[in-house]
Formats: structure tokens, C-alpha cells, sequence
């Protein structure tokens, strides 16, 4: 790890101010992916600004129709609200099954979409739910939000500061872990909300993306049947070691359908 | 009455005091003062020529203490680290030993090759001086793809080894094999790969030494396996330190799996420079430097045919591979394919003819060696595939192949045809109990019921055989093994009664402080809290050759068990004399020396007393004091042997694997703690389903690069991945060792990755797939279903 300067601020304020005008400095939420990006000398910011004492940044409300997330909520907090439970049982479900224990208790949705990782599990639900992510300069819709590979609308210094999810009547995330990281290697969350049904893939390429064609089939009738038949091209999907673009085309016409069933449940 | 400590009981770990609350000491842990530390600067390429270093900016850096290179090493005359087994060709030719330099000099050969050393007052200040230095390289092609590593044109990792090959070995007679294919009624031909492995012991290597100016003296802490073999290496060998003024010590040791068996170059180049730098140096490996330099396991490609008769009768078995050695030669990497592994090949049967040839393989990788289980994995895997495979030709029930080819219980001591002398063994008790266990006969039921479920359900057999408890030190010398292979122990009585067992073998994880105290607190009657075992230092234990194939109870116990023999017989003497009877009279009984008939009695702690307060004692005759050593060379090895049987069931749809069921049966000799056994057997048994479908070292075949290089792409096996283990055990005690034990480290990891790979053949038999590549990963899983329905279109 190189040396850098190290803030704590207790106000979103104060931590704007740490960050602006600084173009090597990083704010740091639960510093799950941060740390480790430290510690293997990938990074070199000037300034870490830790988020962890500002108090307005976490917690979780549920304002009418929609459940509010501060950015500075932990995975674990996520996985037990009763709130999101009640409301979105799938973001629960999404929560808890990110990484492991020591993950959950530290890792954060405000960092996990900021970071963007391909891989990461809230971009599905993000883009899924139509969810609104708030910073403390503006808002984005999910659909603008994730741009590509580790690639997002903020701008430097913006700081996510909550995401706001809209009920789902009926919703569910299938996850097919990664073998050795657990990440997603394919993740489909699928919901079924006023706005419409949305089915959203994470994991599978370099970013978060909608199939059409599934969301259209089960606009007409939500039921795996309807998607059974739809296949995804594995032109630009991610291939490595653990899995092929091809095998993770077949898993996302395989997780959609039991995401399918399961929100059917 | 206090819970049974002696052999036999199920007694809690002594060590996991200190294990459990956070207080074993290990290497890193030392507080060594005005340490310094070290950082290695590694190549990047899997080949290239190193034109220049640079390290002008790097010596300059804050903290810097020293910078090393390959040349400075040359300049002062360090040795190369060796190979400590001459294997013969099969024209009788000694193995082709390229030089491993300690650093590189002018070439590298693989991504973490060592191209130089940072000494600085923190390991931070040394990275950051390591980025400095500038490494001008002229990258060449890599040779990487085993399979094609001996082809001709391939790159050469090393001049002294023309075209890559190290050895073309051979045993067994070809022709007669030739023959009996000949007369075969059906022969089963197999083409496998025994997947590259990562060792991940849970505490990294590391190394810390100590330079005394006033005596000469140096000290190395080190996470070894065998600090004596170790030391025997760095003095002989690479450093010439005298052995007396090199001490070194393995404290509390985080796992090994036999990566901490070999003498590294860090170890020496942190030694070496202790005394350049008058100061102590520290260095423990990060987790990448793991992946990328310790010993990796296994890596074969073979070929293998088995020959039978109309019976179903194994007539010859023909089994051709190629080992991959990496860039370099490891202490022990030469006898794995080979002694370890081609000697193996008669496994449990009968087969009365086995030819096998082994090409040795230089690939620009991390070097290979021993890794739990040592060749009999590799071995074990070749055999119970083929026999598995050969059962499903047939269409007969794998079990039934098997036991109509075992080696009959009345057959024992037997001689294969592979230079080995079984000692003893029962096998068919073996696989009725497994398949009792497992509830083999319910198989069928529990398929169908899967299947209306969408699963496929396999099950699959692995009865393995392994030689351990290394080992004879005559046959091994005639195998070309440089040492011995004795163990060592001593029994150091203490004027108030309790003991000390000192050990030349090592724990790290093997839980010997318990295991070798209930062995001497069974022997001598003495309390096990009044017990400890040390081992771990050149200073103060008796030279031993440590732990590493299954051999610290077996050869160490033996020598315990010796050391006690020598207590008890000088104890009847001080008995004899205190009671005034005849030493022929004097029995030892739980502890207490007694006059046959009478009631005079005398507990061994009043004759240790009087032994070391000699007032009324026969000093004439007998020295005083109480404390004995033995050396024990074992007159064979021995034979652990089991039958595993796994269930799986795989989802069609995703490739998944699930574990559904795991039963091992073994027969590991005279048992002495069943909760240690137990632990030791659940470990291999997840090291192996690790091998069968988790773990595979992958390099990119182009570049060299280590792409599983860390956690997020070497998948370790967890909790989750496995199911309860059904075990049992039948007991064939060993006929030549004192305890009657045979060994038990390595029997899960040896047989599991047959059995796995068998049960997911099983279960995708039906949808005519007939091979999936090891690990069975669910990318593997669904490519093979993949493949056979497109087959069948
Ligand atoms: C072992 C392990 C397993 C994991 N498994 C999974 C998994 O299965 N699924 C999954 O989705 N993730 C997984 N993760 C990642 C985990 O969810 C992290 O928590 C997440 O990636 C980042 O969240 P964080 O709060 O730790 O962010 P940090 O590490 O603190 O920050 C990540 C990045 O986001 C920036 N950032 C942080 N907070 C903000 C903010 N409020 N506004 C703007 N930018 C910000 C930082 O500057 C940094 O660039 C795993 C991580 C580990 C270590």
C-alpha cells in the first residue's frame, strides 16, 4: 500500500469538500474492493475520504411507494431489514447473498454501484427495479447510471448517497456463483413492477444489461415458459476460465427462468 | 476416573489451546530486533534474457538497506538449490540436472522467478524501492502446454536438458505387456489429465534469519516441514555454512501439504544476506507470491490401457505419462511421477503384468513436487478410472470388478509386479463395509428418485492403495533417494516425573503433541498432561528427517516406541535394584514396576527420581540419569488401503456438481486417536473433491501468465461443497512396526478424485457423455453434455 491521507469527515458536506478540486483523491464506503485494490498497489490516491462516519449517508426507509437505501448500507443490513424484506424480499435475498459474512458487514451499495464491477450482484437489481440512484448533486435513472466495465454516470467526486427501489409485485435474483470468487458469473433478477416487467443480467458481460426480448415475453405472460425459448447471443459476453461466452449465454436463459418461477412463488 | 488417554482414545488436541485462542507463534510472528525486511523482485515473464538490472534509483530509496542481485549471488559463490533424488533413465542415465540458481542470473524462466532481493527497514519501503529498479528483458517464446512440451521445436527451458526432457523412465517389461494385450478378450484405453494444484497452505512461506557476529552462528526460523533436512541442504549444499553453526527452526507451522518440504530460494537468500547485512531479515510470502512459487502439485497427461480376459480378469496394465518438472528441479520432484507414483500403479489388484513409462517434462512454470499424496493420487487416479471405465464397457457392476481382481487376504506379503512388497491387507472387508455404509443396494432407488427431480444422479467407486510411512533407507538409497529415511526420538525424563518426547519429525497440522503423547502415555503410564512433544529445532531435538508421506507415527512413532523400550529396560534395573529382585523378575506394568508373585512394586517415577538422586542406586552398573533416544529405519513401508464411494448428482441444465454423499472405508493399521484419524481423513477427502472439481492451476498457454493467480480464480473448496462424511475403518495392524500403525495423512486426498470423477461418468453415462476433463467443473460438465447431445443430433 502507498502512504495517502487519511479523513474521516462526519457530513456529506465535509466530504465533498475533502474530495473536490482533488482528482487523485477516492472516497471509500466499506473498502471491500478499495482496500485490497490498495494493498496490491493498483491505486495510488492522494486522499482517502472514509464515508463511515457520516450518519445521514445509512439506514433504510420506505417512503410510499419506494424503499430508500442510504449509500452507506451495509450488504448484511440489507439482507435482514424487515423493511426490505417486506417490500422487495428479492433485494434481501440479493444482499445476502453477496460475498461472505466479513463481505456483508463491511461492503455497501453505495460502494458496490459506484464501483461497478461486472460481476457485482446490486447492478441487477438496480437496473431491474428501475431503481433511482441519488447523489449530493443530482439523480440518475438506473438505465443511465451503469455505463460499461467499472464505468458509471458520476463525475469525479460525486458521491452516491442513497438508491431507491420501487415495490415490486413480484420479483426474484437467481445467482450463478463463480466457482472460486462467488461473484455473479451470471445473475438475473427479474421484477414485475408498476412501470412494467424488467429482467436485467449482471455478470454475464462487461456490464449490467436488459433482454428485451424477455421482458416482452413475460409482459404477455410472466411464466418461465415464456422465456424458455429465448436465447442470448454470446457475441460480447464475458469468457475466462470458469466459463465460456456460449455456457454464459445458456446460464442466463437458465437463471431467468428460475428467477421466473421463483418470483412466481 | 479420568477419560482414557491412551492409544485408542479420542483425546482433544493438545495444541488447540494456542491454535484456537490466538496464540501459536509462527514465523512472522517473531519479534526479532532492528529486523529488516525483504521483498523479492520477480519476473513478470514466464522467458526471457535478462540484459541489465538497474538498481542505481533503488539503493537510493528511503529505508533501503541492500539489494541483491543474481549476479552478486554468483560472484560469491552460493551453490544452485538441488534435486535430492537421482532417478535412472531407462538406459540407466542419471536425470538431466539444469542448474537452479537461488536468483536468476541471466534468464528467467517463469512469471515469479526470483531476479532480486530489497532488504529495507520496512517491507513497504522495500516494495517501494523494488519499483524502482530497472529490469531491461529480452522476452522469448514460453514453452507452457505440457502435452506439447517434448515435441520437437519447442522451446527449451535449459540447455542441459535437450528438447525438455529430464528423464524417459520405464518399469516393467514392455514386451511382456505387448504380449498379454495380445491375448486380451477386451482392452480399455483411457486418456486422462491429473490437474495442476496450488498447495494454499492457510500460512504462507516465510523465513526470518539471524546473523550472531560474535559466534558465527546463523538461525533460521522458517516454515519447513523438516528443519533438519532443510539445514542438512543449506550447509551441504547451497551455503556451505557449517551444520553446526546454522540452527534452524520450524515453530508453529500453518499447513505445509508437502509445499514446505523443499529448501526455497528465499529461505537461503534470506540467510545468506543476514550476515551481508548485520541485521536480521524477515520475509513472508504474500498470497500471490504463494500461487505464483510454491511447489505446485501434480500435472500429468497419460495414456493408460488395461488388458482383460473373458473373466473380467486384469492381464496387463500399460500406462504412459508425461510429468511436468516446471523450470527448475524441487528437492524431491524427480521420485514423485516415478517411485511414487509408477510403483503404485498395481494398486489393489492382481494384474500381473504392468509396464509404465514416465517422460519428466521441463515447462516455463512454477516447479512441481510432492503434494499431499505424492504420485499415489496421480496413480490411484490412472487405475480406479480405467477399472471404473472398464466396468462400465462391460456393462458389469464396478464392485464386482473389483473384488474379483483384489489381491486375496491369504496372498499378503505380497509382491506386485511394480517393485513393491505389499506387507498386509484385507481389501474385500473393505469395499462390503463401504457399500454397506453408503447403501450401494439403495442406489438405484435414489437415481430415479433424482431424476424425477431433473438431477442425474452417479455414483462411483476408488479403492486405493498407497506406500507410505517413508521409508526403508536401503531401498531408497537403491531408488537413488540421497538420505536416509530413519526417524528420530527421545525421551527426556525429568527428576520430577514428567517427560519430554523430543521428535525429528514436524506438525503442522498434524497434531503430533497429542498423538505422540498418548503413544508414550500408553507405554509408560505417564499422565499425557505431564507430557510434552518438541519438535521443530535443530538445537535442541535429534536430528529427524520430519513429516512428509505419511510417516511421523508409523517411522517417528516407531522411534518412540524404541526410545520407551530403553526406558523400561533401564527402569527394571533401577526397579530391580531398589526392590533387591532380579531384573528377569521385574515386570512394568501401567506405569509400576513389579515382582511377579509379590506385592513390592516400584512406579516409574521413583526409579526416574532415583536415577537422577542416586543415593541408593547401582552406579556401578548403571549411569545415572533417565533419558533415552532411538533411530528408527523401518524394514518396508506401509500400505494404508480403502475403498471410497461417492454420489453425486448433477443439475443438466447448469453443469453443477453436488456432492450428495461420501463414504470412506480404510484400513490405516492400529489407530490411535479415531478424532485425529477422522480430522486428518475429512481434510484429504475435501483436498481431493477440491482436485476432482474446484481447483486447477491455469497458465496461459501463450504468455505463461498464471491466470488462477489468486482466490477470485483458484476456486479452494469451502464448507458448502462438500457433505458429511460417512467413514469407517477395518484394522489390518502393520506386521513390522512396533505400534502396528500404517499412515493416514494422505488417504482422503489419494483416493477422493477417482471416486468423484467416476460417480460424474456415472451419472452422465445416460446422456452418452463418456469424458469430462478433471476438475468437473460446471463449465467442464456442460461442455461435455454440450458435446454429446450435439453428437447425438
Ligand atoms: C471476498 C469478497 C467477496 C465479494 N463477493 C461479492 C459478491 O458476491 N457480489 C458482489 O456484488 N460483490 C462482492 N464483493 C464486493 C463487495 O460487495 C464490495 O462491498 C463492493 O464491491 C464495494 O463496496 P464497498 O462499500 O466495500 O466499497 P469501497 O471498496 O469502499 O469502494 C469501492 C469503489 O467505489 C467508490 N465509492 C465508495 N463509496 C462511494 C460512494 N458512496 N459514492 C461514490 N463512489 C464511492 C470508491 O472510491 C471505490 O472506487 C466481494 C468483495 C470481497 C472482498
Amino acid at each position: 500500500m502507498y502512504d495517502f491521507h487519511y479523513h474521516r469527515p462526519k457530513t456529506l458536506a465535509d466530504a465533498a469538500n475533502l474530495l473536490k478540486g482533488k482528482d487523485e483523491a477516492r472516497p471509500m464506503s466499506g473498502g471491500m474492493t478499495l482496500i485490497p485494490t490498495l494493498k496490491q498497489r493498483l491505486a495510488r490516491p492522494s486522499d482517502v475520504v472514509d464515508l463511515g462516519g457520516i450518519k445521514e449517508l445509512a439506514g433504510i426507509k420506505v417512503e410510499g411507494n419506494n424503499v430508500v437505501i442510504g449509500g452507506m448500507t451495509r450488504h448484511a443490513d440489507v439482507a435482514s431489514s424487515a423493511d426490505v424484506k417486506g417490500a422487495i424480499p428479492a433485494l434481501a435475498y440479493l444482499a445476502g447473498h453477496i460475498g461472505d459474512p466479513q463481505v456483508r458487514n463491511r461492503g455497501t451499495i453505495g460502494g458496490s454501484i459506484a464501483n461497478n464491477d461486472p460481476a457485482a450482484d446490486y447492478p441487477g437489481a438496480v437496473v431491474a427495479l428501475n431503481a433511482t440512484v441519488t447523489t449530493n448533486t443530482g439523480r440518475h435513472t438506473a438505465d443511465n447510471f451503469f455505463k460499461g466495465l467499472f464505468e458509471t454516470a458520476l463525475s469525479d467526486g460525486e458521491l452516491v448517497t442513497s438508491v431507491s427501489f420501487p415495490k415490486a409485485e413480484k420479483a426474484a435474483y437467481m445467482k450463478f456463483p463463480n466457482p472460486a470468487s462467488r461473484y455473479a458469473m451470471v445473475g438475473v433478477f427479474v421484477a414485475k413492477t408498476a412501470g412494467g416487467v424488467r429482467v436485467a443480467v449482471t455478470g454475464a458481460g462487461p456490464c449490467v444489461f436488459r433482454v428485451k426480448a424477455m421482458e416482452d415475453a413475460l409482459a404477455k405472460n410472466f411464466s418461465s415458459d415464456a422465456v424458455k425459448d429465448i436465447k442470448i447471443p454470446a457475441d460480447g459476453l464475458n469468457s475466462d476460465i470458469h466459463a465460456s461466452a456460449e455456457y454464459r449465454a445458456h446460464l442466463v436463459n437458465v437463471m431467468a427462468r428460475r428467477a421466473v418461477d421463483a418470483a412466481n412463488k | 476416573m479420568n477419560a482414557p488417554t491412551g492409544i485408542g482414545a479420542r483425546v482433544k488436541r493438545k495444541e488447540d489451546q494456542r491454535f484456537l485462542t490466538g496464540t501459536g507463534r509462527y514465523v512472522d510472528d517473531l519479534p526479532l530486533a532492528r529486523a529488516t525486511y525483504a521483498h523479492f523482485l520477480r519476473s513478470p515473464h514466464a522467458h526471457a534474457k535478462i540484459k541489465s538490472i538497474d538498481i542505481s534509483a533503488a539503493k537510493a530509496m528511503p529505508g533501503v538497506v541492500a539489494i541483491f542481485t543474481g549476479k552478486d549471488i554468483a560472484d560469491a559463490k552460493v551453490g544452485g538449490l538441488i534435486c535430492g533424488w537421482v532417478v535412472k533413465d531407462k538406459h540407466g542415465q542419471p536425470h538431466k540436472s539444469p542448474p537452479h540458481p537461488v536468483m536468476a542470473v541471466d534468464t528467467v524462466r517463469y512469471v515469479g522467478d526470483t531476479v532480486a532481493m530489497i532488504v529495507a527497514n520496512s517491507h513497504d519501503e522495500a516494495k517501494d524501492a523494488a519499483e524502482t529498479i530497472k529490469v531491461d528483458y529480452d522476452e522469448k517464446p514460453a514453452n507452457v502446454d505440457l502435452a506439447k512440451a517434448l515435441d520437437k521445436g519447442a522451446t527449451e527451458v535449459h540447455a542441459e536438458a535437450p528438447g525438455n526432457l529430464i528423464y524417459d523412465w520405464e518399469i516393467g517389461v514392455q514386451a511382456d505387456v505387448d504380449a498379454a494385450f495380445a491375448k486380451a478378450a477386451h482392452v480399455t484405453k483411457l486418456d486422462l489429465v491429473n490437474n495442476r494444484l496450488i498447495p494454499n497452505a492457510m500460512e504462507p512461506r516465510a523465513a526470518a534469519a539471524e546473523y550472531d557476529k560474535g559466534t558465527g552462528n546463523y538461525t533460521l526460523w522458517s516454515t519447513s516441514q523438516n528443519p533438519h533436512v532443510l539445514r542438512l541442504i543449506l550447509s551441504a549444499f547451497v551455503l556451505g555454512i557449517p551444520e553446526h553453526k546454522l540452527r534452524v527452526i520450524a515453530p508453529d507451522v500453518g499447513g505445509g501439504f508437502g509445499s514446505k518440504i523443499f529448501c526455497y530460494n528465499e529461505e537461503t537468500m534470506v540467510t545468506w544476506a543476514a550476515s551481508r547485512v548485520g541485521r536480521p531479515i524477515k520475509w513472508t510470502a504474500e498470497r500471490s507470491e504463494s500461487f505464483q512459487t510454491d511447489a505446485h502439485g501434480r500435472d500429468h497427461v497419460t495414456h493408460a490401457e488395461l488388458a482383460l480376459d473373458k473373466d473380467g480378469k486384469f492381464l496387463a496394465l500399460k500406462v504412459e505419462t508425461i510429468a511436468n518438472m516446471g523450470a527448475y528441479l524441487s528437492t524431491f520432484s524427480t521420485a514423485v511421477p516415478t517411485y511414487l507414483y509408477a510403483t503404485l500403479l498395481a494398486g489393489q489388484y492382481t494384474t500381473p503384468l504392468i509396464y509404465a513409462n514416465v517422460k519428466a517434462a521441463l515447462t516455463h512454470t512454477a516447479p512441481v513436487d510432492a503434494y499431499r499424496g505424492a504420485g499415489r493420487p496421480e496413480a490411484t487416479f490412472v487405475i480406479e478410472s480405467i477399472v471404473s471405465k472398464a466396468a462400465k464397457e462391460l456393462k458389469v457392476d464396478p464392485a464386482e470388478l473389483r473384488r474379483k481382481n483384489f489381491i486375496p487376504s491369504t496372498a499378503f506379503p505380497y509382491q506386485t509386479p511394480v517393485a513393491l512388497q505389499y506387507d498386509s491387507g484385507n481389501y474385500p472387508p473393505i469395499i462390503d463395509e463401504a457399500i454397506k455404509i453408503a447403501d450401494y443396494k439403495g442406489f438405484e432407488a435414489r437415481r430415479a428418485e433424482a431424476k424425477s427431480r431433473g438431477k442425474l444422479r452417479g455414483i462411483g467407486f476408488s479403492s486405493y492403495i498407497e506406500a507410505c510411512g517413508l521409508g526403508p533407507s536401503r531401498v531408497i538409497g537403491q531408488l537413488g533417494g540421497g538420505v536416509g529415511q530413519w526417524e528420530s526420538a527421545q525421551i527426556k525424563f525429568n527428576p520430577t516425573g514428567n517427560v519430554q518426547v523430543l521428535t525429528g519429525a514436524h506438525s503442522h497440522g498434524q497434531s503430533h503433541e497429542t498423538t505422540f503423547a498418548q503413544v508414550v502415555s500408553d507405554k509408560l503410564g505417564v499422565p499425557i498432561e505431564n507430557i510434552e512433544v518438541v519438535h521443530g529445532d535443530t538445537a535442541t531435538t535429534p536430528f529427524g528427517m520430519g513429516s512428509y508421506g505419511s510417516r511421523s507415527l508409523a517411522v517417528g512413532g516407531s522411534a518412540i516406541m524404541k526410545a520407551a523400550d530403553k526406558i523400561i529396560a533401564k527402569g527394571k534395573k533401577i526397579a530391580a535394584h531398589l526392590m533387591e529382585a532380579s531384573v528377569a523378575d521385574v515386570v512394568f506394568e501401567q506405569g509400576t514396576f513389579k515382582v511377579a508373585g509379590t506385592d513390592k512394586a516400584v512406579p516409574l517415577g521413583q526409579a526416574v527420581f532415583a536415577a537422577y538422586v542416586p543415593h541408593n542406586y547401582p552406579l556401578e552398573e548403571l549411569e545415572p540419569g533417565m533419558d533415552e533416544n532411538a533411530f528408527y529405519d523401518p524394514s518396508n513401508f506401509v500400505y494404508p488401503a480403502g475403498t471410497q464411494i461417492c454420489e453425486v448428482e448433477i443439475d443438466p441444465d447448469t453443469g453443477v456438481v453436488e456432492i450428495v454423499n461420501h463414504t470412506a472405508v480404510d484400513d490405516f493399521g492400529n489407530i490411535v486417536n479415531p478424532m485425529i484419524v477422522e480430522g486428518q481423513v475429512h481434510g484429504g477427502i475435501v483436498q481431493g473433491v477440491g482436485q476432482a472439481l474446484l481447483e486447477n492451476a491455469v497458465y496461459d498457454k501463450e504468455t505463461g501468465q498464471l491466470i488462477s493467480g489468486s482466490y477470485m480464480d483458484y476456486t479452494m473448496p469451502r464448507a458448502d461443497d462438500v457433505p458429511s462424511f460417512k467413514l469407517g475403518n477395518k484394522v489390518t495392524p502393520c506386521p513390522h512396526n512396533p505400534l502396528g500403525v500404517k499412515g493416514c495423512g494422505e488417504a482422503g486426498a489419494i483416493a477422493a478424485p477417482a471416486a468423484v470423477m467416476n460417480a460424474v461418468h456415472d451419472a452422465l453415462a445416460p446422456l452418452g457423455v463418456s469424458h469430462v476433463p478433471m476438475p468437473a467443473t460446471p463449465l467442464n460438465v456442460w461442455q461435455a453434455i454440450h458435446g454429446a447431445r450435439a453428437a447425438a443430433e
